[in-house]
Parts: structure tokens; C-alpha cells; sequence
């Protein structure tokens, strides 16, 4: 591919050298023939103007005069010099230029890009191999001394990341390659729901590293029981995009049956970027509660995030790619990678959801005379053409959906309730910031949480015990959970599912806290750019009892966790961090979280109940004092059985009116639930 | 003073049968509640008979267990419980006096039994209705305003005044003016004029007007408290003097009449004492302005409020007589109110010398 684009390139100057020679000509020649073409249609013209004036007439000054001036200084170069200097660009040599692409645009994000680069392959890895994976990661800094003594580094420095897993391991052949070449990989051929997509993430983490530090990047890795683990230091050669070892040698023992180990050392800036990497950690232990996560940071103690549930996901299937999500170019290059004989067969064994009918009702449409067989159709870009709007009016079945690996209702609550947990033993700067853009980031002090929870947060009532109510360290929160249906945009299947944990600590007057993720990895950056802000901006949360300022998120105290996942997620950018705007996925998500507004909204409105029914107690213990003291004077009579008596008819008073009450109750909040459900219907 | 006399055994009998209903009821597993009528307009009636304004049969029951009432009903038992004590140490007090006896923190909240007077104040009204008893046989009196002076001579709790001798100020009128405080020891008056100013009250008493017509002159600073209306209505009901009710020529000036002579809506329950229903409207008459030539410069241009006022008044029952309707009418269609005071255009005096004598003489009065 790159040796073509460079032989195109080398060609292109020739032609364009040629091309200002001629430009004259061909402009005089267009209008010229336009004129002739259209009075050649009527009766010949009484006028035979000669041929070149006319046109001259008209264009000329920009064509003879205003490129006089242009080209009249000196050529600097010839067509020969200039081909002298072009030569093939690496994709190492690329992106070592274009880092930001791949989201090393600065040291603290950079930090953040290894670390989630390194851990998107080890979970990958893990859950291809059936093995419950158990994550290390580690970040050092360079400055302090063995025991994490001394002096941290202020803003920029030297880091090492470590990231070990005890996944299968990578055979000693792979691992240059995998960690020494950008674009080599095991995922960007197939579809199917993964993590990682390209191929490009830990090479281009060993390249950051080796072009800040001048360290390569070393692994350790062990693929069983009694088979011998290896470790290798790699740099790459960024002009060839190739691996080149530099030490590789056997270890006689390694404290792990199988997994491999990754070291990196960076420039980073931990200073800046730790919030991201808390956040980041945070939030992929809660989506991915089948992982057991330990985060050793410097100068501070280890953290542990438990593993909440003991199954894997369910295993994300290989699909093959559906016809309606095909385009034009790479239908061309489907069929000349075909092995089959006719068209038919091609449509069948390369697409999902093409029966032996659907295919004849395609070839039929598309209508082709004589035979034809794939390999024309890469060649001819009509036959090809004729193929593909054919595809598009024929009606097929949605790809299979078996192929997607949700978090799951379940999961995802138990995810929640393990990583709220952790965040509230963590103590209030770990996770008060709300908005995580990397401008305003540096800007922005860590808000205190603690505080302003106190001063905001409604008390979700301790008794009696609700469904869906978790009380975490001493803090009760709601959590609601819906998985919707898979769905299909562009021929590719996705599903969303949308939680949200109310209440607990959670300050009341700030704006909710969105989480971002797709197959399982937490987007942190570019979230006003998101498809997944829009539907849940625009989704209605007053309807639910939050409060919600025009085209903002809504008020309250809340987390909302918005997953897709999908074979492929369609992200704006290489650097993976927000996803493209489609209709069916922002509906879809809408959908979701209007599901799950509705358990909140009922949850809400049960707890105002509650806090009523509490404030009124309360309020009459209260007046009780005061009015048997009253009559305690006016009578005479001891205070003592004045107040018993009123507490009893109290007791029997609040029992009758909370029954009503709560009738009135389910009344109106059938009404409420009715109301967006027509939405639903509208589809 | 801490023998109790007849009304205040009776008023602490009335005091502890309200406690002891309530502890019955909630002795029965009941939620207690006081009965109190309802003071408002649809609870009011005009008794065309006697005509008065009277307290109609509704009442509300005031529950304990309710949110929206608990508070009213505790602060109507601490008010049950102050008057008490003030009857049995046998003192009066005034009701923002009260306020502060009653006024506490709640418990270890931040709520206070009362937060403003305008608390405490419907709950002692609703505290007379409820026990049928009058605000002074609670030992309360309100704020005091208002003064008189005439050929009178009166014994106020002993001292014997005798109110030709009361200089420019006047007598200060008390709150409580029940027979057992004031007596009337004897008079040579003809007739009680009720002034709604204190500055035009001041140009008569200067003027010694009630030496000249013989007569008794009382303000009360705008709408009269319930002290000068009851003493009013005492001197009209012992000393059979008719009654003469001077005031502005604006619907405020007939809404002061008209509780003179039939009661108020919030005190419709003592209007048989408080009001005076012969009581003559001597002026200002919306015809004044012809009959005692007033330029129209000393005119106040009536506002909207003004005008809905008046004509909300066109419907009272008491209002209904030709001549009220008339009155009224001039007033809306003319848009023009006057002033007390818009007659000392004419002089000074004009209004002693010239204007009451030649009204009364007239007999240009409404009723």
C-alpha cells in the first residue's frame, strides 16, 4: 500500500510539471467546444465568429496575463531534483510526527495512552483465552529511590509504566513484532468486538518511549506452565517500521504461571495526568467487573479494585460483515480477494446474513448480462457499482447479534457497587473533578467532594431496605442498570446499556457525572464532541424528577455510565476518544437511559415520600412536647401520660395517612411512567 | 390583684374544659382538635334586624395530626396556657407582650414556636372564638391609640377624670375599657363625634368645639381601635348619645363608618359590643363639594384601587339605601375624594365654625 501511494506520488509531480504547460490550451479548448456543442443543436449561426477571438474575449486575462507574473521567476527545481528527495514514509516515521493522532499530544496524556494501551491488549488478551484476568498496573517515578524515598518530580520527568497480566502470554516469535512494529495485530482484520482495533497502540507506546527516554521497551512474557519465560528489550526502526532486539534472554523463573509484563519508560507528566490515570483505572474496573485491578502509584498506598463478578463476559464471536454496511471501494477489493467461482457465491461466503435467495435476488437486481464473476467485478467499477446499489435495495436481515459482548444488568450494578467502594475509601480528590478536558484540566482544582456532599446530597433513607438501594461505606445509593436489545447502523451490530448510581455522596447541584464507554474502555477526553453527551442531553430528565438546564446534562447526584459496545465502533478519531453521531445510536442510548430514568424517577419519588413521612414524625415529636407541657400547665394533670398518649395515637394516625399516601403515590407515578413510553411506540 | 373576680373564673373554666376535650380525644386514640368558627367573609353575615355583621355557625376543626395545622394547634395551647397564668396572677398584658412569653426554640431545632407577632396574633382571635371570651377577659389588650374629650366626668380603675380638663392631647383611651375599668360618673354631653383624624380632632379640641355644642369628640387615628369602638358603643348604648362619625371623603372614610355603625368582618363575633348601628355619617359627603363650594384643586384623583374599593362597596348589604348608593356613585362617577383637611381651604375654622354646625343643623347626615 505505502509503495504504492509513493509510486503515485513520485508520478505525481511529473504530470503536474507537464500539466501548466497545457492548461492554457485545455481551458480554451472547453469553451471553446461548449459553444459549438450547444449551437451545433440549432440551425447553423448566421455569425462565424472566428474560433479563438471569441473565447479569447472572454477568458483570456486570466489565462495569458495573470499566469505571466507567476511564472516568470526562476524554476528552482527540476522534475529530477525534486523526485530525488521523495521517498517512502515510514508509518513509524509518520506517526512519530503526528503523535497527537494517537493521543501522545502531551506528557500527561501520554501517560495515560500507554497505560490504557497496555491494558486494552492484556484485557483482550485475557478474555480471548478464557482467563480471568488479573491486572497490574504500575507507575514509577525515576526521581524517587528504591523505597519511593526523596524528592517527587514536579511536572515533567522520567516514568516508568508497568503493566503485567496474567494473561496466555505471547509466543517469543510474536513479540518483537507485536511491540517493535506499528500496524501489526491480530484485530484489525476481523469483526469482532474488542478493545483495540488497529494495531497500532503499544508500538506506538515502546515508540513514545524510546523517542523521550532513548529506553526501549521491555517485556516479559510466559505462555504455561513449565514452559520458560522470556524477556526482551525492543526499540524500533522508525525508518523501517521493524523491530529491532536488543537483549532477549530466558529467565529461569518468573513469579507468574502465564502472562506477560510490560515496562515503559516515559516522559511523563504525573503531576498533571494522575487524575486521568485514577480515573481512568476507576473506570475500567467498573466495566470490566471480571477483572481484578491493582494500581501502584508513587507516593501512595496500593490500591485494590476487586474483581465483583467470577465469570468472564460472554465471548464476543467473529462476524462477518453485513452487505449494507459495505461500501463501494471495499466491496471492489472483497471481490478480488474472492475465491468463488460467480457473484453469488461471493455475496454468500463473504457477507453475513446472504442466503442462497437473498443472493439471487441480488444478482437478479443488479441485473448483469452474461457471465460475471467477482474478480470482474473488482476490475470494473460499474459491474461494481450496479452490485452495491443492488445490495442497498434488497432487504436482508440484521447482522447477527450473538457476536456482542454486553457488561450485562447484572454486571454492570455489581461493577458499580465495587467501584463506588473503592472511590469512597479513596477520600475526596480521586474523584471530584467532573469534567475531564485536558485544557481546562490544569486549570481546574480538585473539587471537594466530601464537603459539598454534605452541604447537597439528599440522604437516601437507611430503612426500610429498597431494591436497587446499595448502601456503600456508610453512603446509600440508588443503582439501576438497563442492557437494551443489540441493534444494527450501517450493518454493524451494537448494543447500549446505560446504569446510573444516585444519591450517596454525589454533590446535588452539580451537573451529573457521565461516564463514557465503548467495548469496555472509558473515554475520558473530548466529551462535548461525543455522540453519547448528545443523547444524554437530549434526553429529557426532568420527566425523571432531575432538574436540567436547556441543552446541558442534568442537575443531581448521579452518575450515569453509557456503554456501547459494538464489532465496530464508530469513533471520531484515531485517538478513540468520542464516538460519531449516529441517529440509531444516539436513539438507542436515549432509549436506554429513559429506561432507566424511569426506575429512578420511581425511586426519587418514593424517597421524597419517605423523607416526608420522616419530617413529619419529627415535626409532631416535636409540637407533642410543646402541647403536653401546655396542658400539662393548664390541667394540672402529670406531662408524662399526656405525651404517652399522644405518641400512640401518632403511631396510628401516620400509619393510616402513609397508606393513602402511598396510593396517591403509585397513582402518579403510573402517570409519569406513561408518558415517555410513548416514544417508544413512535418507532 | 390575685383574686379572681366572676369573668376570670369563668374564662380559666373555659381555658381547661378546651385542655381536657383534647386530652379525651387523644386519651380515645383520636386526633384532637380545636373547633374554632371561621373568621372570614363567607362566614359572615349582616343581620338586617339588627344590623350588625355577624359571625355565621361554620366552624373548622383545628387537628393536631395534620402538617398543615399541627403548628396552629401547638401555638393556640401555649397561647391557652400565657392567658392562663396572666388571669391567674391577675395581669393584663399586650399582645406582642404575649409573643415574647410565648415565643421559644423548639427542642434542639432552629424552629421557634412563633417567628413574627403576625403569628401570634390570628391565633389569639382564634383563641377568643374558640372559648367564646372576650380579648380583655383574656387579659390581652392591643396597641392603644386614639383620645377624647368632653363634658364627661369618668373613673378609670379609681382615679376620677374629668375630661374637660385634658388639655391639648386629650385622654389617652385604653385598650380595655369594660365597665369594671372605666365608669361614666356623669356628663352633660348631646352627642359623640367620632373623628377619623388626629390632626382635625386637634382643630376641634384647639377650637373647644365641645364646649360650644356640648358634646363628646374621640379619634381613633384612622380605623378605630377596639378600645375607642367599644367606648363609643358604651357611651351610644349608657349614656343614649347619638353618635357622629366624621371622616374622609374616600372609600376608607365609609369602610371606618361602616365598621362603626356594624362591626368588622374579622370581629364579627363582637359586634353586638363593639359597633353602633344608629351611627350618622355627618360628612364628608361626595355632595360637600357642591353644597360647601370646594375647588376642585384640593381634589385627590381616586387610583384604580380606589375605585374597585367603592364599588365593592356598592354591593355591601348595608350599603343598600338610596342615599348610600347615591353617595357611593357620585364618588365613582366624579373619580374625585377629599380630604378632611380640603375644607380649611375655606378657613381656618370653617370646619368647627361653619361646617358640622350647619351640617347638624341640616340634619345632612346619612344613616
Amino acid at each position: 500500500m505505502a509503495a504504492r501511494k509513493a509510486a503515485a506520488k513520485a508520478k505525481g509531480p511529473g504530470k503536474a510539471k507537464a500539466a501548466p504547460a497545457k492548461a492554457g490550451t485545455r481551458q480554451l479548448e472547453l469553451v471553446v467546444v461548449e459553444p459549438t456543442a450547444k449551437k451545433g443543436g440549432r440551425a447553423a449561426p448566421p455569425r462565424p465568429p472566428p474560433r479563438r477571438p471569441a473565447p479569447v474575449a472572454e477568458v483570456p486575462p486570466p489565462v495569458e496575463e495573470a499566469p505571466a507574473p507567476d511564472r516568470s521567476p526562476k524554476r528552482r527545481a527540476t522534475a529530477e531534483q525534486m523526485a530525488a528527495k521523495q521517498r517512502e514514509i515510514s508509518i513509524s516515521e509518520f506517526f512519530t510526527k503526528n503523535r497527537h493522532l494517537l493521543g501522545f499530544d502531551n506528557p500527561s496524556k501520554a501517560l495515560l495512552t500507554t497505560i490504557k494501551e497496555a491494558v486494552d491488549n492484556s484485557l483482550d488478551a485475557c478474555e480471548e483465552a478464557g482467563i480471568l484476568p488479573e491486572l497490574t498496573i504500575e507507575v514509577r517515578d525515576l526521581a524517587l529511590d528504591e523505597k519511593g524515598e526523596g524528592d517527587p518530580t514536579k511536572g515533567e520527568g522520567r516514568f516508568v509504566v508497568v503493566i503485567e497480566d496474567n494473561g496466555p502470554g505471547i509466543v517469543k516469535a510474536q513479540v518483537p513484532k507485536i511491540f517493535g512494529k506499528l500496524l501489526y495485530g491480530s484485530k484489525f482484520h476481523r469483526l469482532k468486538q474488542s478493545r483495540g482495533q488497529q494495531g497500532i497502540g503499544i508500538s506506538a507506546a515502546a515508540m513514545y518511549g524510546q523517542l523521550t527516554t532513548g529506553q526501549p521497551i521491555r517485556v516479559t512474557s510466559k505462555v504455561g506452565k513449565g514452559k520458560p519465560a522470556h524477556h526482551f528489550e525492543i526499540q524500533i526502526d522508525t525508518r523501517k517500521n521493524n523491530p529491532v532486539v536488543t537483549k532477549d534472554e530466558t529467565l529461569a523463573g518468573w513469579h507468574q504461571e502465564h502472562g506477560t509484563r510490560v515496562e515503559l519508560e516515559i516522559v511523563a507528566n504525573w503531576q498533571a495526568g494522575q487524575r486521568f490515570v485514577n480515573r481512568y483505572v476507576e473506570h475500567t474496573a467498573l466495566s470490566n467487573p471480571h477483572c481484578t485491578l491493582h494500581y501502584v502509584r508513587p507516593r501512595a498506598e496500593k490500591l485494590t479494585f476487586p474483581r465483583a463478578a467470577e465469570e468472564l463476559p460472554k465471548e464476543a464471536v467473529e462476524i462477518k460483515p453485513h452487505p449494507h454496511g459495505v461500501e463501494l471501494g471495499a466491496l471492489m477489493l472483497m471481490a478480488q480477494d474472492s475465491k468463488s467461482h460467480d457473484v453469488k457465491g461471493f455475496l454468500q461466503t463473504a457477507f453475513s446474513r446472504v442466503s442462497s435467495g437473498v443472493a439471487d435476488e441480488i444478482v437478479k437486481r443488479a441485473g448483469f448480462k452474461g457471465r460475471v464473476r467477482p474478480r470482474d467485478l473488482g476490475e470494473e467499477r460499474e459491474l461494481a457499482e450496479r452490485l452495491h446499489k443492488a445490495i442497498g435495495e434488497t432487504r436482508i436481515m440484521n447482522p447477527p447479534t450473538g457476536c456482542l459482548s454486553p457488561i450485562g444488568d447484572e454486571l454492570m450494578k455489581r461493577g458499580l457497587v465495587s467501584f463506588l467502594e473503592v472511590i469512597e475509601s479513596e477520600g475526596p480528590e480521586e474523584n471530584g473533578d467532573s469534567q475531564l478536558d485536558l485544557d481546562s484540566a490544569s486549570k481546574k482544582k480538585p473539587s471537594r467532594k466530601g464537603k459539598e456532599a454534605k452541604a447537597a446530597a439528599p440522604e437516601v433513607p437507611d430503612a426500610p431496605p429498597e431494591e436497587g438501594v446499595e448502601k456503600i461505606k456508610g453512603h446509600n445509593y440508588f443503582i439501576a442498570t438497563v442492557t437494551r436489545p443489540p441493534k444494527v447502523y450501517r450493518g454493524n451490530p451494537f448494543q447500549v446499556e446505560v446504569g446510573l448510581a444516585y444519591g450517596g455522596s454525589w454533590p446535588a447541584d452539580k451537573p451529573i457525572e457521565l461516564f463514557r464507554f465503548a467495548n469496555r474502555v472509558p473515554l475520558l477526553f473530548q466529551r462535548g464532541a461525543c455522540g453519547m453527551t448528545e443523547a444524554v442531553v437530549k434526553t429529557d430528565w426532568r420527566n425523571y424528577l432531575l432538574s436540567q438546564p436547556k441543552g446541558s446534562l442534568p442537575v443531581g447526584p448521579m452518575a450515569l455510565i453509557v456503554h456501547i459496545a459494538s464489532v465496530w465502533v464508530p469513533f471520531t478519531s484515531e485517538a478513540k476518544e468520542a464516538v460519531a453521531h449516529y441517529p440509531e445510536i444516539t436513539k438507542e442510548i436515549q432509549l436506554a437511559a429513559q429506561e432507566c430514568g424511569r426506575k429512578l424517577a420511581a425511586h426519587i419519588r418514593k424517597k421524597k415520600h419517605a423523607d416526608y413521612q420522616a419530617q413529619r414524625r419529627s415535626i409532631f415529636e416535636l409540637y407533642i412536647e410543646e402541647v403536653a407541657e401546655a396542658i400539662h400547665k393548664i390541667t394540672g394533670r402529670a406531662k408524662d401520660p399526656i405525651k404517652r398518649d399522644f405518641l400512640k395515637v401518632a403511631t396510628k394516625v401516620t400509619e393510616a395517612e402513609l397508606e393513602e399516601r402511598d396510593g396517591a403515590l403509585a397513582e402518579a407515578s403510573k402517570k409519569t411512567a406513561r408518558r415517555p413510553r410513548r416514544n417508544d411506540e413512535d418507532e | 390583684m390575685a383574686r379572681l373576680d366572676a369573668t376570670s373564673k369563668k374564662t380559666t373554666q373555659k381555658i381547661e374544659k378546651l385542655a381536657e376535650a383534647v386530652l379525651k380525644t387523644v386519651k380515645g386514640g383520636k386526633n384532637p382538635f380545636v373547633e374554632i368558627p371561621i373568621r372570614s367573609l363567607a362566614n359572615v353575615k349582616f343581620n338586617e334586624k339588627r344590623r350588625l355583621i355577624e359571625l355565621g355557625t361554620q366552624r373548622q376543626k383545628r387537628y393536631f395530626f395534620n402538617v398543615s395545622m399541627a403548628k396552629k394547634f401547638m401555638q393556640t395551647f401555649l397561647v391557652s396556657d400565657a392567658c392562663k397564668e396572666l388571669i391567674d396572677a391577675g395581669k393584663t398584658t399586650s399582645i406582642r407582650d404575649l409573643y415574647y412569653i410565648t415565643k421559644h426554640t423548639i427542642g434542639d431545632t432552629k424552629q421557634n414556636t412563633f417567628e413574627e407577632q403576625d403569628e401570634s396574633d390570628p391565633v389569639i382571635e382564634d383563641l377568643e372564638v374558640a372559648l367564646d371570651a372576650l380579648r380583655e377577659e383574656l387579659h390581652l389588650f392591643a396597641s392603644r391609640k386614639g383620645s377624647m374629650v368632653g363634658p364627661v366626668t369618668i373613673r378609670d380603675t379609681g382615679d376620677t377624670i374629668d375630661l374637660r380638663r385634658m388639655g391639648s392631647g386629650g385622654w389617652a383611651v385604653p385598650s380595655i375599657v369594660e365597665e369594671n375599668v372605666i365608669q361614666f360618673v356623669r356628663h352633660e354631653a348631646k352627642y359623640v363625634l367620632l373623628i377619623e383624624k388626629d390632626a382635625v380632632w386637634t382643630r376641634f379640641n384647639e377650637d373647644k368645639y365641645w364646649q360650644r355644642q356640648k358634646c363628646i369628640i374621640l379619634q381613633g387615628g384612622g380605623q378605630p381601635p377596639r378600645g375607642v369602638r367599644r367606648l363609643v358603643q358604651r357611651l351610644h348604648s349608657e349614656l343614649k348619645l347619638p353618635v357622629y362619625v366624621l371622616v374622609d371623603n374616600d372609600p376608607w372614610g365609609f369602610y371606618i363608618y361602616s365598621v362603626m355603625k356594624q362591626g368588622s368582618i374579622n370581629l364579627a363575633y363582637e359586634s353586638m359590643r363593639m359597633a353602633v348601628p344608629s351611627a350618622r355619617f355627618i360628612g364628608l359627603s361626595s355632595f360637600d363639594k357642591l353644597t360647601y363650594k370646594l375647588p376642585s384643586n384640593v381634589a385627590i384623583k381616586m387610583d384604580d384601587g380606589d375605585v374597585a374599593r367603592a364599588k365593592q362597596m356598592l354591593a355591601y348589604p348595608w350599603f343598600q339605601a338610596k342615599q348610600w348608593q347615591e353617595e357611593i356613585q357620585e364618588m365613582v362617577k366624579s373619580g374625585q375624594k377629599f380630604e378632611l383637611e380640603a375644607l380649611s381651604r375655606r378657613g381656618i375654622s370653617f370646619i368647627t365654625e361653619e361646617y358640622l354646625p350647619r351640617k347638624l343643623k341640616d340634619r345632612d347626615w346619612l344613616e
